[in-house]
């Protein structure tokens, strides 16, 4: 390697001071994970995980509308009796709720601070632009606002009620039926759906390679199994509004 | 072969730059693209000109001096060091844009030269081994398996020349980081320090002001050693490893 040309910039730095300056106590193991970009990427990529996985939950239960308002209002009574009697009613439905805010926070305000650093590391871009690879970056900043403001509009529409013309509390059924019979309701859904596709086939690999997981034997399958639970789920939850507006649930 | 070449002039580190066009005949497709800004700088003195300042030392792509973005791509549209690129990629009449490296980390010194010191300091936080010297030590008395030492040698190849910061959306060293790391961390002689190594070039990679990875994988593409990205994926492990075992 060459020695590289300098500029004052580091003048204050100490002679013999490798630049490193290592503190002599070392911070703990979570502090060492906020502080560092590689450990802040480790957080993003368990929240994210935990979310995924609550996702394919998520799903198989939403799919249980196409057998009817019977059993999908029965499911929807079942998540708030979950964990009865050692817990009383609608505490499991709480913690998974607390869960799941605690991974929504935490992935977002990583991706929030990592993204500002990441493009106050590039300041000035190239005057000669070419089609660059950020293609993965843009669409996972994009995608994740998309899903951030698609998140806070589903809890009001289906959680709380609270934009859900002709919704009545306790008939989900119901509720799914009246909102995938707005047009807004379809495009606001299809949309996000699409969005979190592309998400999770970025997010999956990426998250394999920041947790040291990934390989180049571990690859291909690694982003064949990306590439698979995004198409699932996508499809999965668009089958929803298709259903609705196909008239298959009514 | 006649060129147009638009190169990024800035006369010092605070001040503005722009690019400038030059027109430049009688240019030889054997030459090395340094020749070629060696042979514009020639035209440029005669004509009383201010010289187009490139950092370059050994010309045959093994000290990492040399480097420059060419029409978009760092190290121009071959995968080899800049010195080591020939006018044969190019065609006559070819207009071809040259700029600096761009990253916060890496500050314009003048026209094509950055500082890339930051990545003298990354490897001073750790990217060495401590180890008497003297006589050379016997060479079987510290057997390593054969493919730990292809791992080491093929990070070792790693000139250290900044192509993959330069590609990088996000101005990340990511790649070069994992290059040093992984080379001695796989080995026995890099053992005693593997976790502080990992940790503290990573720290100081941070305070440096590079950027953090988002594994678009333009850095792999860009670099003329073909260090590959799973080595970040490795220098990710490392990394975690390190941060459990110096806890306890
Ligand atoms: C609050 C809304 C969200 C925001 C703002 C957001 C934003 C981001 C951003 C910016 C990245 C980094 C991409 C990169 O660096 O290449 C990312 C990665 C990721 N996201 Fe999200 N996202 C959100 C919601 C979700 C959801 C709902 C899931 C669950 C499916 C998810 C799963 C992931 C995974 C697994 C990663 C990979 C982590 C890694 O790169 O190591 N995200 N997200
Ligand atoms: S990893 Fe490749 S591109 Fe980066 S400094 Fe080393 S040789 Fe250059
Ligand atoms: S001048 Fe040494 S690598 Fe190009």
């Amino acid at each position: 390697m060459a020695l590289a040309t300098r500029t004052d910039k580091r003048a204050d730095r100490k002679a013999g001071d490798p630049g490193g300056g290592r503190p002599g106590k070392r911070p703990s193991v979570l502090g060492t994970l906020w502080g560092s970009t590689v450990g802040k990427k480790a957080v993003m990529a368990v929240s994210g995980l935990v979310l995924l996985g609550y996702l394919v939950a998520h799903l198989l239960g939403n799919l249980k509308i196409f057998f009817g308002p019977g059993e999908f209002n029965e499911y929807g009574h079942w998540l708030r009796t979950m964990g009865e009697p050692v817990l009383h009613y609608e505490w499991a439905l709480w913690i998974v709720r607390v869960g799941l805010l605690a991974a929504v926070i935490l992935h977002g305000v990583c991706a929030y601070q990592l993204s500002r650093r990441d493009i106050a590391a590039r300041p000035t871009s190239y005057v000669h632009k070419r089609r660059r690879a950020s293609y993965a970056t843009r669409t996972m900043r994009w995608g994740g606002i998309i899903l951030a403001l698609f998140i806070v509009w589903h809890l009001l529409d289906l959680t709380t009620l609270t934009v859900n013309e002709n919704a009545q509390p306790g008939h989900p059924y119901e509720n799914v039926v009246a909102t995938f019979s707005t047009w807004y309701g379809n495009v606001i859904y299809i949309t996000a759906m699409l969005a979190l596709g592309m998400h999770i086939r970025h997010g999956f690999w990426s998250a394999a390679q920041t947790l040291g997981m990934g390989s180049a034997t571990r690859d291909r399958v690694l982003k064949i199994t990306a590439n698979g639970l995004a198409l699932v789920l996508t499809v999965g939850f668009i089958s929803l509004p298709v259903g609705v507006m196909t008239g298959l649930v009514s | 072969m006649r060129l147009t070449l638009r190169v990024w002039r800035q006369s010092a580190a605070d001040a503005t730059g722009a690019m400038v066009t030059y027109d430049i005949d009688g240019i030889s497709e054997d030459m090395s693209f340094l020749e070629m800004l060696d042979s514009l700088n020639e035209q440029l003195i005669l004509e009383g000109d201010d010289p187009v300042a490139f950092d370059h030392d050994c010309r045959e792509g093994i000290c990492g001096a040399c480097g420059v973005v060419i029409n978009g791509d760092a190290h121009g549209p071959e995968r080899t060091t800049t010195c080591q690129l020939h006018m044969r990629h190019f065609s006559d009449g070819d207009t071809i844009d040259v700029e600096p490296w761009r990253a916060g980390a890496f500050p314009v010194v003048k026209d094509l030269v950055v500082d890339r010191s930051a990545f003298d300091r990354i490897i001073g936080a750790g990217g060495y081994i401590s180890a008497p010297t003297g006589s050379a030590p016997e060479a079987h008395a510290t057997p390593v398996p054969k493919a730990d030492a292809d791992f080491a040698f093929e990070h070792a190849e790693c000139i250290g020349c900044g192509a993959c910061v330069a590609a990088c959306p996000n101005g990340s060293a990511m790649l070069f980081t994992s290059a040093k790391v992984n080379h001695l961390n796989v080995l026995p002689q890099g053992a005693p320090e593997r976790e502080t190594r990992v940790l503290d070039m990573v720290a100081t990679m941070d305070e440096e002001g590079f950027g953090g990875c988002t594994l678009t994988g333009e850095c792999a593409t860009a670099c003329p050693k073909g260090i590959p990205l799973p080595s970040i994926t490795a220098m990710n492990k490392e990394w975690l490893r390190a941060t459990r075992k110096v806890a306890r």
